[in-house]
């Protein structure tokens, strides 16, 4: 009788070691879920639809700056910057900005840009329905390109956030594709 | 048992000796010098007192009993062993000591977190080690390494009073005025820290961080990089030099200028000897942590530069992998890093030093020409 | 109902002594063989992560580099965390529980006994593997015990997958450990013997047993996650395909934090055990403890960003933990007003165990103090990551778990084997011990708050005295060492033999069975009134 319990306790605890090892893995996106809710650690989401920028009220009253800083991860040789380093805006209205973005080396490289904005709290409130990086980018030996960012403040900021930083960490993801995929993106790239 | 006590009270003496004389010996946190680090010094204050307080009841109460209820004084054990009433209240008195500590801890913590509406942006970068500042909009842009030399990390020389806290590029900033640091790392976690400011922030890669601070006194201060970030994490100081309005408007202009004055000594040609004895310096700054001084390195991890192909012949390649860096290693990209200059002059060095005697003579204009190939 | 199990190999020992030579240790399925290996181990881990303590003072005890450079340095800083978390506190915990929860309990043996010997002979092998990789190309894990991404990952040395297997094994170790601890608690205790009527060392080493089974998969989860970072190209931990290095640490410190209260609460537990007896009086407030225990145990849930206040949490995030982690001070509070209230009005005597949990009491305080100052946000980002961090855990973990250990192994080593210590040298042992752990860390407390930094290995010259002052006393108290295990074996071999109640106050099962334990006790089950 006392095997038979004993056996239960360990039943029941292999099964809680089993479920607390899901539970680690289940804590990555429950992270994300927690971040995109707290806007924990400033990672913005993905694509903000066009028609709900489109129906932001402009907000006169108030303008809010934006900055733009960049840097490359790492040895990532790319020359890597906005055209403008700040802008004003109004919450609401819909601005368009370009960053510049060279590959010097004599390689076909693909990089993928890492968004971050600061204060974290901001980063419910400022909406990207265009923007370089969601997806990869290629560059041929020696191209160059201007990448545009399209984004809406939304008109609900908080009063006190008058300024909000944008950063983008630029990683080296050539390594990553096979020749073959990076010749599929040569082509999608060229269009 | 009369030792123990003596132990007990001289290290609690110890430390109320330490809050009394800290700036002479470096017992204490320092006070610092802007409006938020007053606040957490009096806040850790606080809250030393009032755990030295709690230690001084509590530790009284044993002692007591220690001394008293001895057997060996003929003490009799007493049967007790439950009384709800004094549990309660000691469940109760600590919650209502702890809130009284949470209420000024809020407060300042709202304060620290109150990044709006800063006078000047500065970026910094953490890299394997180093750091690097960035005056937004001002197109300064620059790099600040340990100083200390390598034969006082090594005792072959005396050691100076700022060893392992001095740079090259100090960050300089204007008192009283709001400054906001903006935060990142190029490739493993760092986190830069002022004591005097009590700004600590982590830099990570990928992602930005915000701290700002507001210093009341010119002055120096000094501060260093509190995240394990590898071998060298502990020699890359923070050197902050804080300055009259003024001054800091003619210091700016005056690196726009060398930053514009380093574009044009990219054009001009230099003798090899020219070219050697800048070499050394920027290598001694940049490559000998990794690559040691003699060119050696430490293999694997850390390759020699010694009779190899790329030091000897591949001159393109070696190139190459100065400006781009080589991917996956912890050779660094020195494009963006250093100037034209100074990169020709470093490879001419390697080139020439430690019996290499390629006699190549790099000039700035290959690196520029290889930038835009 | 009858206590014994039905196991064969088990039966085959019943009515004999242990087996002859090398086999009896291999195969050994009783709890106090295996509780005595762990010991040994745990012992030997202790000297080998010590060295490696004293390897990192040497280097401090004077400004500039002398003996190692800074990547053998970080491999010392790195392999001492590791080895004396996991290879010397954890497993004399596993060592005294194996030895002592059954005759507690009044049990013949652990429940699960042959797993009982995997889980001890799996250790040997993990840390042989960890400790094979100072001698294998790239050099020994370097990126501190805490393990932070990228460091660990992109940037590791090759030996990181061998610490990625070593951690699995002792994850895997603990987890049959705790599981086994748990089936041996909830199912064999003696008729009578209701779990309110249980020693609080059983009570401590129970939730223990559920924070080892809560947490220590997801430490296996977050190093599963670095090897398929390192090896299978997922991006857990890295920016460039979607993942957050800060994620690791969340992860991290998730497991971290419920680990430290698993290498606290078994010596809580050792301690409510030995101030009564040398008090001659009952432990003050038995339910409170276990409620104290109980919700220190949760809590631990609940404050993991504590130790990450400098990465930019969000204000809201940073409020929540602060007080999370505050409250945390309220149970151990209790716990330590019960100690000390036993003290009181008790007829105390001051043999070795006695004195090694009163220096417990003073100083894991001082280091539940600095805690408290470290709970505070604002001023922990004035502490974090320096000296006074260092100081803090050194504190609760040196005069915490390791005087638990030391205070266990002198109240029950009359029990294990039957001879007394000699108490004059516990005496010295204890006050060298005490005077250099005091002289070693009481001065990291000034040097983190006059600005060192953690795991450098150099150091500016304000922070010289304070540094050689350390270093002497890690000496002592290293040295000091060599004496206990002295003394040990001198007990083993030719002590005065110990009486069945060994201490004159001692209650308790343990206590009933004769000096030294008979290889197997309870066969029979006692009645517990």
């Amino acid at each position: 009788m006392q095997n038979q319990n004993t056996k239960r306790t360990v039943v029941k605890s292999v099964f809680a070691v089993v479920a607390m090892f899901g539970f680690g893995f289940a804590l990555v996106p429950l992270y994300d879920v927690f971040c995109d809710i707290t806007g924990l650690n400033g990672k913005t989401s993905g694509p903000y639809s066009e028609a709900k920028a489109q129906a932001q009220e402009r907000d006169e009253s108030r303008q809010v700056r934006v900055q733009f800083i960049t840097q490359n991860n790492e040895s990532m040789p790319w020359e890597f910057k906005p055209v403008d380093y700040q802008v004003e805006v109004h919450p609401g209205e819909i601005i368009e900005v370009d960053f510049y973005a060279r590959n010097p080396t004599s390689n076909p490289m693909v990089a993928q840009a890492v968004p971050s904005l600061s204060p974290s709290e901001g980063t419910d409130y400022f909406h990207k329905t265009e923007c370089f990086c969601f997806t990869r980018q290629l560059l041929k030996a020696g191209e160059e390109v201007l990448m545009p960012l399209r984004f809406v403040v939304d008109e609900a900021l908080p009063d006190h956030l008058g300024t909000l930083t944008l950063s983008y960490t630029l990683f080296d993801q050539t390594e990553t594709l096979d020749p073959e995929e990076l010749e599929e993106t040569t082509t999608q790239a060229a269009l | 048992m009369r030792s123990r006590l003596v132990k007990a009270l001289s290290l609690l003496l110890s430390a109320i000796y330490a809050a009394d004389v800290s700036a002479e010996y470096g017992l204490n946190m320092p006070r610092g010098v802007t409006d938020i680090s007053h606040s957490v010094y009096d806040l850790h204050m606080t809250i030393f007192w009032i755990c030295v307080a709690i230690g001084v009841v509590v530790f009284g109460v044993m002692f007591y009993s220690i001394f008293k209820h001895r057997k060996s004084k003929g003490a009799v054990a007493s049967n007790f062993h439950e009384n709800t009433t004094i549990e309660i209240i000691w469940t109760i008195v600590p919650v209502i000591i702890l809130v009284v500590m949470a209420i000024p801890a809020t407060k300042t913590l709202v304060e620290m977190y109150d990044t709006s509406d800063a006078d000047v942006d500065i970026k910094i970068t953490g890299y394997q080690w180093k750091w690097r500042y960035e005056y937004l909009g001002s197109g300064v842009d620059f790099f600040s390494n340990m100083s200390t030399p390598k034969e006082e990390i090594y005792n072959a020389q005396e050691k100076n009073e700022n060893y392992l806290l001095e740079v090259d590029n100090e960050l300089v900033v204007p008192v009283g005025k709001k400054i906001r640091f903006l935060i990142t790392a190029n490739d493993v976690i760092h986190s830069w820290w002022i004591p005097d400011f009590a700004v600590k922030k982590d830099a990570i890669p990928g992602f930005i961080n915000e701290s700002w601070t507001r210093i009341n006194e010119p002055g120096v201060y000094r501060g260093q990089c509190t995240e394990l970030c590898g071998k060298d994490h502990g020699f890359m100081p923070v050197v902050v030099r804080v300055v009259e309005q003024s001054e800091y408007d003619d210091w700016l202009a005056q690196k726009q200028e060398e930053a514009k004055a380093a574009a044009e000594l990219a054009k001009l040609t230099f003798t090899l000897e020219e070219q050697m004895e800048r070499g050394e310096k920027v290598y001694a700054t940049n490559c000998a942590a990794c690559h040691q001084p003699n060119g050696q390195g430490i293999p694997p991890a850390f390759p020699s530069l010694v009779g190899t192909e790329i030091a000897t012949k591949l001159l393109d390649k070696h190139i190459e992998v100065v400006v781009d860096g080589v991917a996956g290693s912890a050779m660094q990209a020195y494009g963006g890093q250093l100037s034209e200059v100074d990169i020709a002059a470093v490879i001419t060095y390697e080139r020439n030093a430690w019996g290499n005697d390629t006699g190549d003579n790099v000039s700035a204009k290959d690196i520029v020409d290889y930038k835009n190939k | 109902m009858s206590a014994v199990i039905d196991n064969p190999s088990h039966d085959d020992h019943e009515h004999h002594g242990p087996t002859k030579g090398i086999a009896r240790w291999l195969f050994t399925t009783n709890h106090k063989d295996i509780g005595s290996m762990y010991l040994w181990f745990s012992f030997a881990m202790f000297l080998v992560g010590g060295c490696m303590a004293l390897t990192i003072r040497a280097e401090l005890f004077q400004p500039g580099l002398q003996l190692v450079e800074p990547e053998f340095f970080n491999q010392m800083t790195t392999m001492h965390g590791l080895i004396m978390v996991f290879g010397a506190v954890m497993p004399a915990f596993v060592g005294l529980a194996n030895w002592m929860i059954p005759m507690m309990v009044g049990a013949p043996d652990m429940a699960l006994p042959r797993m009982n010997n995997w889980s001890f002979w799996i250790l040997p092998f993990a840390f042989g593997l960890l400790l094979s990789t100072l001698f294998m190309e790239g050099g020994a894990p370097n990126f501190g015990w805490t393990f932070y991404a990228p460091l660990s990952t992109t940037y590791a040395p090759d030996t990181v997958t061998y610490f990625i297997f070593g951690v699995h094994m002792m994850g895997i170790s603990s987890i049959m450990g705790a599981i086994n601890v748990i089936a041996t608690i909830l199912n064999m205790r003696a008729p009578g013997m209701t779990l309110m009527k249980m020693p609080l060392f059983v009570w401590t080493w129970l939730i223990t047993a559920f924070l080892l089974i809560a947490v220590m998969p997801v430490l296996a989860g977050v190093v599963t996650m670095m090897l398929m970072d390192v090896h299978f190209g997922t991006s857990f931990f890295d920016a460039a395909g979607g993942g957050d290095p800060v994620l690791f640490q969340h992860i991290f410190w998730f497991f971290g934090h419920p680990e430290v209260y698993i290498m606290i609460l078994p010596a809580f537990g050792v301690v409510s055990q030995i101030i009564p007896t040398f008090s001659r009086k009952p432990l003050f407030g038995y339910h409170s403890m276990v409620y104290a225990v109980a919700s220190i145990a949760i809590l631990s849930f609940i404050v993991w960003a504590h130790h990450m206040f400098t990465v930019g949490m969000p204000l809201a995030g940073e409020l929540f933990f602060m007080y999370a982690t505050m409250l945390i001070a309220v149970p151990t509070g209790v716990k330590v007003f019960n100690w000390i209230t036993t003290m009181f009005r008790g007829s105390l005597t001051f043999e070795a165990p006695m004195l090694f949990s009163v220096a417990f009491v003073v100083l894991f305080t001082i280091g539940g103090f600095s805690g408290l100052m470290l709970a505070i946000a604002p001023s922990d980002f004035q502490y974090h990551d320096t000296y006074f961090v260092v100081a803090h855990f050194h504190y609760v973990l040196v005069p915490g778990a390791i005087f638990g250990i030391f205070a266990a192994v002198y109240y029950w080593l009359p029990k294990w084997c039957g001879r007394m210590y000699s108490e004059p040298l516990a005496k010295a042992h204890f006050w060298l011990s005490f005077i250099g752990m005091n002289l070693a860390f009481f001065p990291m407390h000034f040097l983190g708050l006059a600005g060192m930094p953690r795991r450098i290995p150099d150091y500016a010259l304000q922070f010289a005295d304070f540094n050689s002052i350390s270093s002497v006393g890690a000496f002592i108290f290293g040295a000091t060492q060599l004496l206990f295990l002295y003394l040990v074996i001198k007990a083993i071999r030719s002590g005065e033999p110990a009486t069945d109640q060994v201490w004159e106050g001692a209650e308790g099962l343990e206590w009933t069975v004769s000096s030294p334990a008979p290889y197997h006790t309870f066969s029979t089950p006692p009645e517990v009134k």
